[in-house]
């Protein structure tokens, strides 16, 4: 989910009203309905689903709280938990967040579907967990009341406890089936942020200990009575179709059970479902498959380079212009830059490899998947069973990362799975992705080059700027292009370019979309990493050739509506007094990005070890608006600027030969690991009672620029080819 | 398919399977102990890691034939262990995990590390981790947490 698709969305409205019931399991459910208006029926239509509870109040005093997010490592499963449990006053030591099925109510209340994407679960969910606790509250408080025979505002609550004025307390769990036959009462105020007791506290995340003694379930942990396990031969060209395969010989291995061709999205390959995942590992290896590839394009990372070189020295379709693009001519050619980068395709490469389990019955499936785009996946293997949504009752199950890669517009996994799952009806299957199929499968994030033309003025400062970006587009084809497509230019591919706080008096942007045979996708942050990377190292370049210090550089050149990445780059600036006292032979790096509309800045310490960047050090000042959990929001930094170091890898690039993905897992496709990462990373957050802005994305974009900031101060050289195979 | 006497966490298990299946597969599949990941499948990440003999050991790559009567201990018994409890406090402490699924072979990395080197320098760290891959990049967490376990157990 892009920047740009999550400010179209804003102009959604819609209508909530809760529901609140008691049930056969005790206690007191609340529900709350969402009611779309007909303009948010752009994304797929939905069907009705039997509404679920966000808050269960338990007989035993447990304050079960549904997530209506995927939980892959973010940590929402805890923070909107938070929300709900302060404005609740509900005992956080009671609390049990649970990630919701897929369910309309459960829907983004912005984006209309069920997702995680665009950094937006806490900053979009926020009013609504909030709402969710006060509402509960308030019809416990009622009840106690009622019970009391007092005016509820003669009551307080603290810990899942009401009190009365006259030394009367009620548990919640007491309360609770007399509330659920009260009404649900509307208009009830939150909080004043003094009296938050969570929300903006550091609090510990609810799944640390299940995920630290090998009890956490994921989806690969599935294990179901009867369960079989399928792996997919995948054609090794995209789209290729199978020719021939060795059935004999994979069935020849006790306990395969079936082997079959299947048509995928795009070509066909071959399902092994075996009694277990040795079992149809071993047949898969040894089908020897043979393909059809002639019919479908075989590209190749050289000359797709070179195609896109080309395609670079030419204006594309138009995303911004502003100013005199003519205006570079009156300037000296000694006081021009033009510059040429390249970014390779990327993989995601979550720890947990995709997977999804289905059991189809005939007239209803039962799918467990740790999905990032529930709605749309659950359409899919409703499609491809030929049933209706509703009769697919869809299990979110706990992921183990994703970073935009468990969020498919084309459902592709969901689709093999739900395919096997048809011929064997009656029978769950899990369908696992080696970590093969997970390298060489495709989604990528998109390569790129970007052309880009800077003519200086004479105070320094770049007066004009001429962009150009290839790419293939993300969204193209899918069913976010309305939203994220205009004028020809998918604006993932130019987000954090386009849209810059750099105020350049004349500015232009353009962007070429090739259509490649290479399926492509969001990579955490989507199209920042590249357009980031661009940007800061430029601006950095020109700090350099005017003797500006990075900072003051960049405070100066940003405009003056650019709040956020003002306040971090100050913030920045007062955490770095370790600037002055860097080892010889060591060198910092300065960068900041906006996106998702948090603000972040990076300070990075940074030597030569080995012919590779050692960074010692790293600073971070990042402004999301109000910190929910600010605990979260320190790991969240610290992590994504080690998510974001895969592009700077030696072997941090997916490549092409002749149609064929040349690495096959981490060995050749290899992301940072411990002494590739900050030895320290210290996180400061900008103080603020603004609305909240995500947090998972924006990290990934303002490490890298940062760190080759500091190489090229080390070396004297730029660098504008990525991976860095050579410094 | 053969029948394999395996002593996992101290109880002795018996197991039929094909004599090249990887411990992994015997652990998550056959003894429904999943707290053991697959990751790669060819010890790159180290999130299959468990102690085998003592040793940390990439179990996706060990074959069932040659586990033999090595003890093994996998995550699910990590608290047994003096070492073991503390590290994993530690980690529940400096909230490392995010997504979790790399921990059990962080875990059992630390725990290794911590039993041969009680105080580990920054550089100790890099060597014995140096294999364990984290997508999340908790990176800074794990080094955090372990330095903590290492001052509570000395």
């Amino acid at each position: 989910m892009t920047t740009a698709m999550s400010s179209s969305l804003r102009s959604i409205t819609r209508r909530t009203f809760l529901r609140v019931s008691s049930a056969a399991a005790g206690g007191l459910f609340v529900s709350l309905h969402l009611d779309w208006p007909a303009s948010a029926q752009q994304t797929p239509k939905l069907q009705a689903y039997p509404p679920d509870a966000f808050v269960h109040v338990r007989p035993d005093g447990k304050i079960v709280i549904q997530v209506n997010r995927l939980e892959f490592g973010q940590g929402v499963q805890t923070a909107l938990p938070m929300l709900l449990a302060d404005e609740m006053d509900a005992d956080w030591s009671q609390v049990v967040a649970e990630l919701a099925p897929a369910a309309d109510v459960y829907r983004d209340p912005l984006y209309g579907i069920q997702l995680v994407g665009g950094s937006g679960s806490v900053a979009h969910s926020f009013h609504q967990y909030r709402q969710l606790g006060a509402q509960t509250r308030a019809m416990l408080v009622a009840a106690a009341a009622a019970q009391w025979k007092i005016e509820p505002s003669q009551c307080h609550t603290q810990a899942s406890v009401v009190y009365g004025p006259s030394g009367q307390s009620a548990k919640y769990a007491e309360l609770a089936a007399a509330a659920a036959h009260l009404p649900v009462p509307e208009n009830i105020p939150f909080k004043n942020d003094s009296d938050l007791r969570l929300a903006g506290k550091k609090v510990r995340r609810l799944d640390s200990r299940a995920k630290c003694d090998g009890s956490q379930k994921f989806g690969l942990d599935l294990d179901l009575p009867g369960m079989k396990v399928a792996l997919v031969a995948h054609p090794p060209v995209f789209g290729a179709k199978v020719k021939s395969f060795d059935e004999k010989a994979a069935r020849a291995i006790p306990g395969v059970q079936d082997v079959f061709e299947i048509p995928l999205v795009k070509g066909t390959g071959v399902a092994v479902v075996a009694d277990r995942f040795w079992t149809a590992k071993q047949a898969c290896d040894r089908l020897r498959a043979e393909w059809d590839a002639t019919s479908v394009e075989h590209p190749d990372t050289a000359q797709l380079f070179a195609k896109y070189r080309e395609l670079a020295g030419t204006t594309g379709n138009v995303a911004v212009s502003r100013g005199d693009m003519n205006a570079i001519h009156s300037i000296p050619d000694a006081n021009r830059v033009v510059a040429e980068y390249e970014f390779p395709y990327l993989a995601h490469t979550p720890m947990e490899p995709l997977n999804t389990t289905i059991r189809f019955d005939g007239d209803g499936a039962e799918v467990w998947a740790g999905s990032q785009l529930q709605t749309v996946d659950r359409i899919a293997v409703a499609e491809t069973l030929g049933l209706k949504p509703e009769q697919v009752t869809f299990h979110t199950e706990m992921a183990g990362g994703g970073f935009g890669r468990r969020a498919t517009p084309d459902s592709h996994v969901q689709r093999e799975a739900a395919t096997i799952a048809k011929r064997l009806r009656g029978t769950p299957v899990k369908l696992v992705w080696t970590r093969e199929d997970d390298v060489q499968g495709g989604y990528y994030r998109p390569m790129h080059v970007h052309r880009v033309e800077i003519g200086i003025g004479a105070d320094g400062m770049p007066a004009t700027w001429r962009h150009v970006v290839v790419g293939q587009s993300i969204l193209a084809g899918t069913f976010f292009a309305a939203m994220g497509v205009q004028n020809g230019v998918d604006s993932t591919a130019v987000e954090g370019t386009a849209d810059t706080h750099y105020a350049i008096p004349n500015f232009h942007v353009s962007a070429h979309h090739p259509a490649i045979n290479v399926p492509v996708l969001w990579w955490r942050s989507v199209g920042h990493t590249h357009n980031a990377f661009v940007v800061e190292t430029l601006i950095d370049e020109l700090a350099t050739r005017a003797k500006a210090d990075p900072i003051a550089y960049r405070l100066k050149l940003l405009s003056p509506g650019a709040k956020k990445l003002r306040a971090c780059l100050a913030l920045l600036q007062e955490n770095t007094a370790w600037h002055n006292s860097v080892p010889r032979n060591h060198a910092v790096g300065v960068a900041c990005h906006e996106s998702f509309e948090t603000g972040l800045a990076c300070a990075v310490e940074v030597s030569i070890e080995n012919k590779r960047p050692r960074i010692h050090r790293a600073t971070i000042a990042v402004d999301p608006g109000f910190a929910v959990n600010p605990l979260t929001i320190e790991s969240q930094m610290q992590g994504g600027v080690s998510f974001g170091i895969t592009q700077l890898m030696p072997k941090g690039a997916i490549t092409l030969k002749d149609g064929r993905v040349e690495q096959r897992n981490w060995d050749g496709y290899t992301p940072p690991y411990i002494k590739d990462a900050p030895v320290t990373v210290d996180v400061h957050i900008v103080p603020s009672a603004e609305k909240p802005s995500g947090c998972g994305e924006p990290p990934a974009p303002v490490i890298s620029p940062a760190i080759v900031n500091a190489l090229s101060q080390l070396t004297g050289k730029r660098y504008r080819r990525l991976p860095l195979t050579e410094i | 398919m053969q029948t394999f006497k395996l002593i996992v966490n101290g109880e002795q298990r018996e197991v039929s399977a094909d004599p090249s299946t990887p411990l992994l597969w015997v652990l998550r599949e056959d003894l429904k102990m999943t707290g053991t990941k697959y990751g790669c499948g060819i010890a790159s990440c180290g999130a299959c890691t468990v102690h085998l003999g003592g040793v940390p050991t990439r179990s996706c790559v060990v074959p069932v034939l040659l586990v033999g009567s090595r003890p093994i201990i996998t995550i699910e018994a990590i608290s047994n262990d003096p070492v073991g409890r503390v590290v994993q406090d530690a980690w529940v402490s400096e909230d490392v995990v995010q997504c979790g699924y790399c921990q059990s072979g962080q875990i059992m990395s630390a725990v290794a590390l911590l039993k041969a080197m009680p105080k580990p320098t920054d550089k100790d760290i890099e060597d014995s981790m140096g294999g364990n891959l984290c997508r999340c990049g908790t990176y800074v967490r794990i080094r955090q947490a372990i330095k903590t376990a290492a001052r509570q157990l000395g």
